[in-house]
């Protein structure tokens, strides 16, 4: 890694923390071995959430005979609200409907990035020593409320003192980060030239809302094959931008719903791992990063650097603002560091993230270092995010590059708190098994021979945000 | 042995039971039935906004206060406050904002949480000041969604009638 250039290390008023180190000791190797997840849908009236973790429990340990109750060690479980469940301890009752008493068990909330974290607990639960086989279950039943009470539920994971009373709305507070992005990058970028200050930004934000719709287009159409997503569609840019306006610019096609589901995965040791299958997919790297929970606290600082990023790339940017997720960019330098990433772009075949928003997703492009902080909407115009074989009705000419969201994302499969990261986790897994056509009675989704995938899982306005390498451990 | 009650000859007609309560009886595809209730939820939090308080009871004097790291070689400027520096973690001081901010950001919201919705559509901005380091996230009014724009200059109002909530300030148009 090059020497951190002394200018940097000026004083400033923000506060400019240096990414935290790895630990030498990453512990012992981590494998995946197997997954489940349920169909994701607006409401399983006939399933409560331990109905729904053990149809995924089930499905995760069918077909691997070697893989019995009695060989899991214990569990992490994760689950978003308490509100929406109206039931406390809900963890505890997975683990009894699974029969897993009296092994050990910790619950997990952290927002939207929830399902990430439990990913990453299971990781530290085998890397540590501690288990050798550990499960990690996560779930969500947001259908016992009304859509606008669970806005409210999910609002109040925003500062009850001085955000929440303002609308309690966090489309509201997205459209306010991605109002703020336009103006950063398509304003002082490609509209830079125009004179009239309130005509540049009109312009910038119907450009800004064209691009974005292209990624609702792309998420939507993916999940036409993929049997586990609620809303699978074929869309035009137009029925995304003429969709119902949430918040603007933010329309309704641009947003991920609420649903209910659940997603299990598997991690062990190399040792059992072997015992288990012979596809065993192992977890490389992990990271995690934090922001301020409040956006109106965000600092206005220096961009931390990835490895093919420069100082003088970013020279007159102040980072983060409200426009980039400074959490992301933190679990990224983290986990890339551990897998030993210098470049993500040829060193990753894909990646499943957080696409709560579809401005969200552009915005994670440039933290994840995809391409530079302002590339985010020419990235999408290339194609470079999208599917090689797929029709999304307008030319994508690098299509295939880097596939975002193959899955479709959470605009597309639906975004059941707790089981959202990992479900990353098992689409990842199956596509670096190669076992898509498989679990979706589909090929088209399967990427050719993917070796190295990331998952990225994100919590309220980018508070949290977890990244998680897997790559393929077999020949 | 008491008697049996008579509420319980009603159980004859389930389906007008499940009528009255307010229940439904949901078949899925497959056929498989689910008694859905009702349960309603209410409750009245004791909310203290302790340290955050001072803001508050500024709001209803028509002042609206950030709070400035008492450290001098820090003295990072917060314009929504905070009882501790986020930057050095010195405890911080009560000031006046300046009167007169600029839009950093903001958003039209046509749907909000369900307490809400009745307000909609309404304005949201973040409004940075001059000298100050962090932001203020407030509504906006007396403005319609095509007039707003990142810069835009803003002041503040104050309700005359306070709720002692961060929606007793608002922001309009600069004249």
């Amino acid at each position: 890694m090059p020497a951190r250039p002394k200018k940097s290390r000026a004083r400033t008023h923000a506060p400019v923390r240096k990414p935290a180190p790895v630990s030498r000791s990453q512990g012992r190797k981590v494998y995946m071995v197997t997954g489940g997840v349920t169909k994701f849908a607006k409401a399983h009236p006939s399933m409560d959430f331990r109905l729904m973790v053990k149809r995924a429990y089930d499905y995760a340990l069918k077909g691997i005979p070697n893989l019995t109750a009695d060989r899991i060690d214990g569990t992490r479980i994760s689950y978003f609200s308490d509100h929406f469940t109206r039931q406390l301890k809900a963890a505890s009752m997975v683990q009894d409907y699974l029969g897993m008493n009296p092994k050990g068990s910790i619950r997990l909330e952290w927002g939207g990035a929830t399902g990430g974290e439990c990913f990453q607990a299971a990781y530290e639960a085998v890397a540590s020593g501690r288990m050798d086989v550990c499960l990690g279950a996560g779930f969500e039943t947001m259908s016992r409320v009304a859509t606008w009470k669970g806005n409210e539920f999910i609002a109040l994971a925003s500062d009850t003192n001085f955000d929440f009373p303002l609308g309690g709305f966090y489309t509201g507070y997205y459209a306010l980060m991605v109002i703020r992005h336009i103006y950063e990058y398509l304003r002082l970028g490609r509209f830079a030239n125009v004179k009239d200050e309130r005509e540049a930004q009109r312009l910038a934000i119907a450009e800004g809302s064209r691009i974005m719709s292209l990624v609702s287009v792309k998420n939507h159409l993916n999940a036409l094959h993929n049997p586990y997503a609620q809303y699978p569609k074929r869309l035009t840019v137009d029925d995304v931008l003429n969709s119902e306006m949430i918040s603007y610019p933010l329309t309704r096609e641009q947003i991920c719903t609420m649903s209910d589901g659940a997603a299990t995965v598997v991690l062990c040791t190399e040792e059992r791992a072997k015992e288990f299958t012979d596809r065993p997919i192992r977890v490389i790297g992990v990271g995690t990063g934090t922001d301020t929970m409040r956006l109106a606290d965000r600092p206005f600082g220096k961009v931390p650097l990835m490895p093919h990023e420069r100082p003088r790339d970013y020279a007159d940017l102040r980072y983060p603002g409200v426009h980039s997720f400074r959490a992301g960019r933190a679990a990224g330098i983290e986990a890339y560091r551990m897998a030993g990433i210098t470049n993500p772009n040829s060193q990753l075949d894909f990646i499943e993230l957080h696409d709560a928003y579809a401005s969200s997703e552009i915005q994670t492009y440039e933290d994840l270092g995809l391409c530079k902080y302002g590339e985010g909407y020419s990235f999408v115009e290339r194609g470079d995010p999208f599917l090689k074989d797929i029709d999304y009705g307008f030319p994508v000419p690098r299509a295939g590059a880097i596939p975002v969201n193959p899955s479709g994302g959470l605009i597309a499969c639906g975004h059941p708190v707790g089981a959202t990261g990992l479900m990353q986790a098992v689409f990842a897994f199956w596509q670096l098994q190669g076992t898509v056509a498989k679990h979706f009675g589909d090929p088209a989704l399967q990427l050719d021979h993917p070796k190295r995938g990331a998952i990225h899982s994100h919590a309220g306005t980018g508070s949290a945000v977890t990244v998680s390498i897997l790559e393929r451990g077999f020949r | 042995m008491t008697a049996r009650p008579a509420v319980f000859s009603k159980f004859r007609d389930a389906q007008a039971e499940l009528e009255r309560s307010g229940a439904v009886l949901f078949r899925d595809a497959d056929g498989v039935e689910s008694l859905i209730i009702r349960f309603p939820y209410a409750i009245n939090y004791i909310h203290s906004y302790a340290e955050d308080s001072p803001f508050f009871l500024g709001l209803a004097e028509g002042r609206l206060r950030g709070s400035k790291c008492r450290k001098p070689k820090c003295g990072f400027v917060y314009a929504t406050p905070r009882s501790h520096c986020m930057v050095c973690g010195a405890p911080t001081e009560w000031i006046d904002l300046p009167p007169k901010g600029r839009l950093h950001s903001w958003t039209t919201c046509h749907f909000g949480s369900e307490a809400f919705l009745k307000e909609t559509p309404y304005n949201l901005g973040m409004v940075e000041f001059d000298g100050v380091g962090s932001l203020l996230l407030v509504r906006l009014k007396d403005a319609v969604e095509s007039d707003l724009y990142v810069g835009m200059p803003v002041e503040a109002r104050f309700d005359p009638n306070p709720k002692y909530s961060i929606t007793d300030v608002w922001f309009v148009p600069s004249r």
